[in-house]
């Protein structure tokens, strides 16, 4: 990857010195623009390969040099990951935890986005002014009162309560994209429907929803992110039950615990970041369209 | 809202009929609506509500008595040197965090905005792909990375002759906060140009062609066409960029945990710690007190937002003239 830094486009910018401060984006040639950009990039994701490659290191290479190839490729470091850590009981949680979280909240944030997208109803004004609520209110510190809440519910020993709280929250970006995309199909496919006798839902279930595969997936992708990824509702849900941990919150306790196995470690952040890194790659479309929505609504 | 608007209205049907009639009409969307709403009252509104209601009680543990204090717990916090240090230190964080991330995202967003660049999708994935990760193990993952014995960071740095030694980056109170603010840009550079990428391309191609026609060249089309049509979308983004700043509780903690000697302590640290933590630092759990000083600072962040908000609307309408031009 270095010897890409030293290319055959440099003697370009150099014929041109005296048109130096009409240089633009106009006249340097891509290609410099683009391996400039190509080194920067190794650059911002050489952490995630050192990483990577450390996990298949022993512990005394780690910390050799920065070279990404190791002598020989160590899996042992994922073994005792998976089982002396129990980062594989941590990513079978975190796994729960996702999945019912989606399923929950994107089935919720569908049938609303539905609502408001196509129908007119008294209060809608209402349910409209809650949601920019909830976007605007202070929040204060909502940890605490959604741990009482879970603790109440009697949900505090299983994973359960924190596949909810993960679900819960008003999604209000994920409500506006829906809204937004069912209102623009066409309304002769619910008459239709209708002739042939389907009724509310399923018009929804089986007409409309359907269409909307695209917000469907970037509402998954934004919520399979935040599950993921989250770290306080976790944290502060499975203080003092480490058989509840989260791949975040477990990897975080491993910090403490297993200092000097950088090796090992390295392995159970490999576990913790390649399943969202690799559906990232595959589907990043809707990750970009899901950070979008923010600025267009 | 686009909602408001409601392009298919069934207006025409019910709106002769009376309130209980059209309500009884519309008794599946209510009936669709009411997961959602559920899920917004159980885990936004009322934890919101209680969070007040707490702040206002002398509270030490999930399992002890909660006695009602009335405002004492902000009079204490209105005192307390260590929450208006981690107080400071967010809003730091986000004066200089902020610009940084804003200035680069952008330049990064133009260059990639440009159509002859072939491999502008493939750099943008990798600009992107640090805002995708877990947060607490990105954190983890960079104490290795910057590592003062022998990490690659301080080995590159050291191989290349910029410092004479390693630098204890997160170790010494001096660097650790600065450290952290790299880490949370990097980590989170690539919203903010994903933010940029979307605002340039509501910018119209023919604004461009009519300039290149009356003989500007490429910084005349920045500073004339690009900078004004962005302006009321950079309000937008610098709200978002600023409270997501304001929010990095996971990469500190997971990095630092507030320390050395406070020395990152933000202000989500101070109230996760005062609430939960107490016990590391030899004290008891105070769960009205932290929800006073998450209160406090909610408000204060919806105060600046709601004057971001109305920046925005002013830039808005200085665009509008502009188009009208």
């Amino acid at each position: 990857m270095v010897t890409v830094e030293r290319s055959p486009t440099q003697p370009v910018t150099r014929r041109r010195p005296r048109r130096r401060f009409r240089i633009t984006a106009d006249h340097v040639p891509m290609t410099l623009i683009s391996v400039v950009l190509l080194a920067v990039c190794f650059v911002w994701v050489y952490p995630f390969l050192w990483m990577v490659s450390s996990s298949i290191k022993t512990n005394a290479e780690v910390f050799s040099g920065l070279g990404l190839f190791p002598k020989a490729i160590r899996l042992d470091n994922y073994v005792r990951a998976w089982h002396d850590a129990h980062i594989g009981d941590y990513f079978f949680n975190t796994v729960f935890v996702t999945v019912t979280s989606i399923v929950i909240s994107v089935l919720a944030v569908s049938m609303m986005g539905y609502v408001l997208g196509r129908y007119r109803f008294p209060g809608k004004r209402v349910v409209i002014g809650l949601l920019a609520a909830a976007v605007f209110l202070p929040e204060g510190y909502t940890i605490i009162p959604i741990f009482d809440l879970i603790n109440k519910l009697g949900l505090q020993d299983s994973l359960w309560g924190l596949a909810l709280a993960e679900a819960g929250g008003a999604h209000v970006v994920a409500i506006l994209l829906f809204a937004g995309y069912f209102s623009q199909l066409p309304k002769e496919l619910e008459e239709a429907a209708m002739m042939d006798g389907a009724g509310f839902v399923r018009i929804f279930w089986q007409v409309y929803l359907p269409l909307a595969k695209p917000v469907t997936a970037t509402a998954i992708i934004l919520q399979f992110m935040h599950s993921w990824n989250d770290f306080l509702l976790p944290l502060v849900l499975t203080l003092n039950k480490p058989e509840l941990r989260t791949l975040s919150v477990g990897i975080y306790s491993f910090q403490g615990e297993y200092f000097t196995d950088w090796s090992g470690m390295a392995a159970a952040a490999t576990i913790g970041l390649l399943p969202i890194i690799v559906v990232f790659l595959f589907l990043q479309r809707y990750f970009v369209e899901g950070i979008a929505g923010a600025v267009k609504q | 809202m686009t909602l408001a608007r409601d392009s298919i209205a069934r207006a025409g049907r019910t709106s002769s009929a009376g309130l209980w009639t059209r309500v009884w009409t519309s008794r599946w969307c209510y009936l669709f609506m009411l997961p959602s709403l559920v899920l917004a009252g159980m885990f936004t509104f009322y934890p919101m509500v209680m969070s007040w209601y707490f702040s206002f009680l002398d509270w030490s543990g999930f399992t002890s008595a909660r006695t009602f204090v009335g405002l004492d717990n902000y009079r204490e916090l209105i005192g307390d040197p260590l929450f208006w240090d981690a107080f400071g230190r967010s809003f730091l964080f986000v004066i200089v965090a902020v610009p940084i991330r804003l200035v680069l995202a952008l330049l990064v967003a133009i260059l990639l905005n440009n159509q002859a660049l072939k491999l502008a999708p493939v750099f943008r994935t990798f600009f992107f792909l640090p805002v995708v990760t877990t947060a607490a193990i990105v954190g983890i993952v960079m104490t290795f990375v910057l590592s003062p014995y022998r990490g690659p960071v301080n080995q590159a740095l050291v191989g290349l002759g910029l410092i004479p030694e390693p630098i204890d980056f997160l170790g010494d109170p001096h660097t650790a906060l600065w450290t952290v603010m790299a880490v949370e840009v990097w980590k989170n550079f690539g919203i903010t140009m994903i933010y940029w990428l979307a605002a340039l391309q509501t910018v119209p191609r023919i604004y461009y062609e009519a300039a290149k026609v009356d003989g500007a060249g490429r910084f005349q089309l920045l500073r004339y066409i690009t900078v004004p049509m962005l302006l009321p979308f950079a309000a937008i983004i610098v709200l978002l960029t600023a409270n997501a700043t304001l929010h990095v509780f996971a990469i500190v903690q997971a990095m630092t945990r507030g320390g050395p000697y406070f020395a990152t302590q933000v202000i989500e640290v101070y109230i996760y710690q005062t609430a939960f933590a107490a016990d590391q630092v030899g004290g008891v759990p105070r769960l009205g007190y932290a929800s006073a000083a998450g209160c406090f600072f909610g408000v204060v962040v919806m105060v600046i937002a709601l004057l971001q908000v109305y920046v925005a609307r002013k830039a808005a309408q200085v665009r509008a003239q502009l188009v009208n031009e």
